[in-house]
């Protein structure tokens, strides 16, 4: 245990490789070990911020389907509104239309009728006319009867 | 046991010395002649090792801590300059598990803020470990290949030899002396020396406490890893006086106990020497 100048030779051994180490070694990798930690910690916030997003989207997913759903029932109430409805309209159309249908048919039927009429008068008339021709046998002015004769035929 | 069957006492004392390059006075009796002058030279004896004096340096110690000290550097210089933020493999993992490690406990134990104390921990803690690890290689490997090389003595385990241990604790011992008076100035230094625990009229008393538990810190520093790792050094070099068929039933389980031991005391050397720098820094 002699005590010498090693101990000396020793500690400025000791102090360069201290520097040494403090120089070119501890600050590197510390700071590639907490540049590290650092990338870590972020990529752990961003997982943890993806799933809150997601979560998220979800509840807007949820709320825009509900949605979704009830503009979908809201336009088919709409539509069987517009249905029921045409149908009603149709259904009136078709009514009038079979009334005027209807009175314009009953209208030339009555014209008919007043047109067989007339022409049944003046059958009528005329052939009053010729039974009383066979029934007098004589002659009658025509012209002067034939207003008697009209206006009994007109009586028919 | 070494080759030339020399008995006990000169094999465990031959495994206890030094490389010493040092300085032989003039008139000092060697090898049979006597020096006519003053010479540096390497010691041929534990004697001669021990006539030299404070004016020597101990080679085999300087060349393993330098050569333990320069692997440290060259290899986490490496993963440092490999070190980037993506996903690390290898070796880069292992080192940057340790540096983690001692960040952690420096961070746990030094509140302050400095940029010296974490890389000071780490190069304490891997260096004392490298340095006691060469304790696990078997005891005579490396000596007996020295001497084939021509090298007589060569003590292999860097932390077994009080300067290496007391030089790293002087280092410590500066820091600590360095900080405080950064910290607190020269007068509260001295003041926080003499004036407590004890008031004021006790300020000798207090003095001589004070003192004594300051340098009681790089000593304790220096003596429980050199203690620790000599008598650890000396169970090996026991049990390697067993016939070789015999030495492995010792050796393994105290070699397996060992790495328990020198990986504690590299541990312990460095969390002191951050508790002791978080002392200098904090006011009592």
């Amino acid at each position: 245990m002699n005590i010498n100048l090693t101990l000396f030779a020793q500690l400025i051994s000791f102090a360069i490789f201290v520097w040494f180490c403090k120089t070119y070694v501890w600050p590197p990798i510390i700071l590639a070990m907490q540049e590290r930690q650092k990338q870590i910690a972020d990529g752990l916030n961003a997982a943890e911020k993806a799933g809150q997003d997601l979560e998220v989207a979800h509840q807007k997913i949820d709320a825009q389907l509900v949605e979704a759903k009830a503009q979908a029932s809201q336009i088919l109430d709409q539509a069987n509104k517009r249905a029921a409805q045409i149908v009603d309209e149709a259904k009136e159309a078709a009514l009038t239309e079979g009334q005027r249908l209807k009175d314009a048919a009953q209208s030339d039927i009555e014209q008919e009728v007043n047109r067989a009429k007339e022409q049944l008068r003046a059958q009528v008339a005329s052939l009053a006319l010729i039974g009383a021709e066979k029934v007098l046998e004589a002659s009658i002015d025509e012209a002067a009867h034939k207003d008697i004769v009209n206006k009994l035929a007109a009586n028919l | 046991m070494a080759g030339s069957n020399p008995s006990t006492q000169e094999y465990i004392s031959h495994h206890l010395t030094n490389l010493t390059y040092g300085k032989l006075p003039a008139g000092y009796v060697r090898d049979g002649g006597t020096l006519e002058s003053a010479q540096w030279t390497v010691a041929h004896s534990a004697q001669e090792a021990a006539d030299m004096g404070f004016m020597a340096i101990h080679l085999d110690t300087m060349f393993w801590s330098i050569f333990l000290g320069a692997l440290f550097c060259w290899s986490f210089a490496r993963a440092a300059k490999a070190a980037t933020s993506g996903v690390p493999a290898g070796f880069q993992n292992f080192v940057e598990m340790v540096v983690d490690f001692i960040d952690d406990n420096v961070k746990s134990i030094f509140h302050h803020k400095n940029d010296l104390v974490a890389p000071l921990a780490l190069t304490v803690f891997v260096w004392v470990f490298l340095q006691n690890l060469m304790d696990l290689v078997p005891v005579d490997w490396i000596p007996e290949l020295a001497k084939i090389m021509g090298i007589h003595y060569m003590k292999v385990v860097p932390s077994t030899d009080v300067n290496a241990t007391a030089g790293m604790a002087l280092g410590v011992f500066m820091l600590i002396i360095y900080y405080s008076i950064k910290q607190k100035g020269v007068g509260g230094f001295a003041a926080e020396l003499a004036f407590q625990p004890l008031p004021k009229w006790a300020l000798p008393f207090n003095l001589f406490l004070e003192i004594v538990g300051l340098i009681a810190k790089p000593i304790s520093l220096a003596l429980r890893l050199f203690g620790n790792m000599y008598a650890g050094e000396m169970v090996f070099i026991i049990i390697s006086l067993l016939p070789f068929y015999l030495q492995w039933l010792l050796s393994v389980p105290w070699a397996i106990f060992h790495i328990l031991i020198i990986t504690l005391q590299a541990f312990i050397f460095a969390i002191l020497t951050v508790v002791y720098l978080a002392m200098a820094y904090d006011h009592h």
